[in-house]
């Protein structure tokens, strides 16, 4: 009995709590009002407010919206129709077919890198937070190490990139250490994808780590504190308790380290160099796409840009709020 | 993964599992036997240097190193390892296509070079331009989306979702969308301005408007990045406050000012040191402009000048000095951060 009450009484609190907080944001009442009682409440602030919504969406979305009618344009079209109308008779597929035959094989290049290079990066960051957060460390040595990584998030790649090119021709010449591969008959030119794993792995450590540590900063102290005690090893406590723990992390870490290693321009140019090369990524094609003397194919490079952001844009409609709280942290 | 780990333990003799195998009777159910009592006994030199590491560093200090010593040193190297290899690349005469620079004869000759150069200094004048306006602009257009979507609105996810687009495309793709939107006969902008009788205006080509029109677009792109970070603070705020400032017969403009806005420092301080880096790295969006390394005319960069002068122009120890100054500007705003955060306890 008491029990019973207990429940209907929590559960009558919760719903009031709930109606109050609804009102108290000033906004739409949800629930039993009537259509003239939430007209009436309908006041010319909230129109204002929803119509700039609508004009942010639109200044949002024309770049976008221009970019994805225009890609499907004859080259005639883009000049004569408006750029953001709808292709009408001048519609045409020629585009998407041209951009997809040019880069499908740097979509294929990519993934070959990003993957891999995404999920070693983030492995590495959740074991170097959990290294650093729920052990038991000196506070002045252990803020010395962390500093060093969030300072690492904020270097500017144009200061190691010089290095980064002697490192991977002098120090380490992948290109001959391997040659037992390119005996095997896939182009040597495949290095570059090696080293851009590597070169993502290393500069995506300092982001992957802090994220996760913000997130084991806030795990609870308790079980992991209880089974130390009970004399598990750190060794235990991470693959029995911190990474089952760590699953919705991992979701946030991988959709914003894919979405950044993806996109990224600076590292593919420096590394595999040349669009025409057999281990071109799709960024490094599309960047060279659609110019030539006669002038900018823009239809074609429309195409392309959708082509080359389809993966992210995907992941992104997908998972927006992991990708939101990525970048929030 | 695993197996290192554990061979790297054993070898320092922390394992848990091996004492238990020797020992035996101790074994709990649950596998896991280490007891403050047994880990002082621990004999051996080893063993010694573990135990007066862990003294020294902490009680896991030891124990806690396969974590994240791999990682750190991969990072390290890469980071830290390279910018001091950067410096003294800086400090060679090192061009041209031969393998390796020569370390033998250092000097500042670089650095002069740069002081004089009229490339670099009209470059440092528009990285600082970049910085400044891109940043201060996509803070206020951040926060006013981020006070907007916080209204108690319908559709808040959609809405936010839309905001954020063009974060997640790459500057390669934006770059694209832009040159279109920017085009001198057909593109929205003119068109939008022509209604006005403004125009057309040749944003890419006239070398007084284009960083302007750069600018622009990188707001476009980054602006939902501080609404999500202000959305986060604006909602850590709590709602006593508002409706405090409410009882007081605040009007809501007042109560932003008054109220809200000066709790948003921290995030504030946050989202423009991650902006201000943006806009150092702006480098993927110029060149995806004009699919080259020298951008249109009036929009270099440090970020831009710093690899055409190296991987176009072979001025390696050139480039590597432009680098350096460009690393000294991110210090100059991380150095800071850093420091706020360390007295704020979140490092």
């Amino acid at each position: 009995m008491t029990d019973t009450d207990g429940e209907t009484s929590v559960a009558t609190d919760a719903d009031s709590g709930g109606t109050a907080s609804a009102r108290t944001d000033g906004g739409t009442v949800t629930g039993r009002t009537g259509l003239r009682a939430r007209l009436a409440r309908v006041d010319a602030g909230r129109v204002g407010l929803y119509v700039t919504l609508l004009a942010l969406v639109a200044f949002y979305m024309t770049p976008i919206e221009t970019g994805l009618v225009t890609s499907f344009k004859t080259t005639q079209a883009v000049t004569e129709t408006a750029p953001f109308a709808l292709p009408g008779e001048g519609f045409t597929l020629e585009k998407w077919q041209t951009a997809f035959d040019v880069l499908i094989r740097g979509v294929g290049n990519s993934v070959l890198y990003a993957v891999p290079a995404t999920i070693i990066s983030a492995l590495f960051g959740s074991l170097a937070a959990y290294g650093l957060t729920t052990t038991n460390l000196s506070g002045r040595y252990k803020v010395a190490v962390i500093a060093m990584f969030v300072a690492g998030i904020f270097i500017p790649y144009q200061a190691v990139l010089i290095p980064l090119t002697q490192f991977w021709s002098n120090v380490v010449p992948l290109d001959q250490l391997l040659g037992f591969v390119w005996a095997l008959g896939i182009n040597d030119d495949y290095v570059g994808i090696v080293e851009l794993i590597v070169t993502h792995v290393a500069y995506g450590i300092p982001i992957c780590t802090i994220l996760f540590r913000s997130y084991y900063k806030n795990m609870s102290e308790e079980m992991i504190e209880s089974a130390r005690l009970d004399g598990a090893s750190l060794r235990r406590v991470y693959r029995r308790i911190v990474l089952p723990l760590s699953t919705p992390m991992f979701a946030v870490v991988l959709i914003y380290q894919f979405t950044q290693i993806w996109n990224d321009l600076l590292f593919t140019l420096v590394l595999v160099a040349t669009e025409s090369s057999a281990a071109a990524p799709v960024v490094l094609i599309l960047a060279g796409l659609g110019t030539s003397q006669e002038g900018t194919d823009f239809a074609l490079r429309m195409a392309g840009a959708f082509l080359a952001a389809l993966p992210t844009l995907a992941v992104y409609i997908a998972f927006g709020d992991e990708f939101a709280e990525g970048v929030a942290t | 993964m695993p197996g290192i780990v554990s061979r790297l333990r054993r070898a320092v003799g922390g394992d848990s599992d091996t004492t238990a195998d020797t020992t035996g009777t101790d074994a709990r159910p649950d596998g896991g036997t280490v007891t403050e009592g047994t880990r002082r006994e621990r004999r051996g030199p080893i063993e010694r240097v573990g135990q007066s590491l862990d003294d020294r560093f902490g009680g896991d200090f030891v124990e806690s190193l396969p974590f994240w010593l791999p990682p750190f040193l991969l990072m390290g190297l890469f980071v830290y390892g390279a910018i001091v290899w950067n410096l003294l690349i800086s400090l060679t005469d090192y061009q041209g296509f031969a393998q390796a620079p020569d370390y033998g004869n250092l000097d500042f000759e670089m650095y002069v070079r740069a002081a004089t150069d009229s490339g670099v200094i009209d470059a440092t004048i528009n990285t600082f331009i970049l910085i400044v306006a891109f940043t201060s602009a996509t803070l206020v257009i951040g926060l006013a989306l981020a006070i907007l979507i916080d209204r108690g609105i319908r559709f808040e996810n959609t809405f936010r979702t839309i905001y954020l687009l063009p974060m997640s495309l790459s500057f390669v793709v934006t770059a694209q969308f832009w040159l279109w939107m920017y085009n001198f006969n057909n593109g929205v902008v003119n068109i939008a301005l022509g209604t006005f009788g403004i125009g057309p205006i040749d944003w890419i080509g006239n070398s007084s408007i284009v960083l302007w029109a750069v600018i622009f677009a990188l707001v476009w792109q980054f602006s939902g990045y501080a609404m999500v970070v202000y959305l986060a603070g604006l909602r850590a705020i709590p709602s006593e406050h508002y409706e405090a400032a409410k009882v007081d017969g605040a009007s809501t403009l007042r109560m932003y000012r008054r109220v809200i806005i000066p709790q948003l420092k921290g995030a504030t301080i946050s989202a423009s040191v991650v902006l201000m880096v943006f806009a150092l790295k702006a480098f993927d969006f110029l060149y995806s402009l004009v699919s080259n390394f020298r951008p249109p005319n009036g929009a270099d960069i440090l970020a831009t000048k710093m690899v055409r002068e190296a991987y176009s122009n072979q001025n390696w120890a050139f480039g590597a000095a432009i680098a350096i100054i460009l690393f000294a500007m991110a210090l100059s705003i991380i150095g800071p951060y850093l420091v706020y955060q360390y007295r704020r306890g979140n490092l």
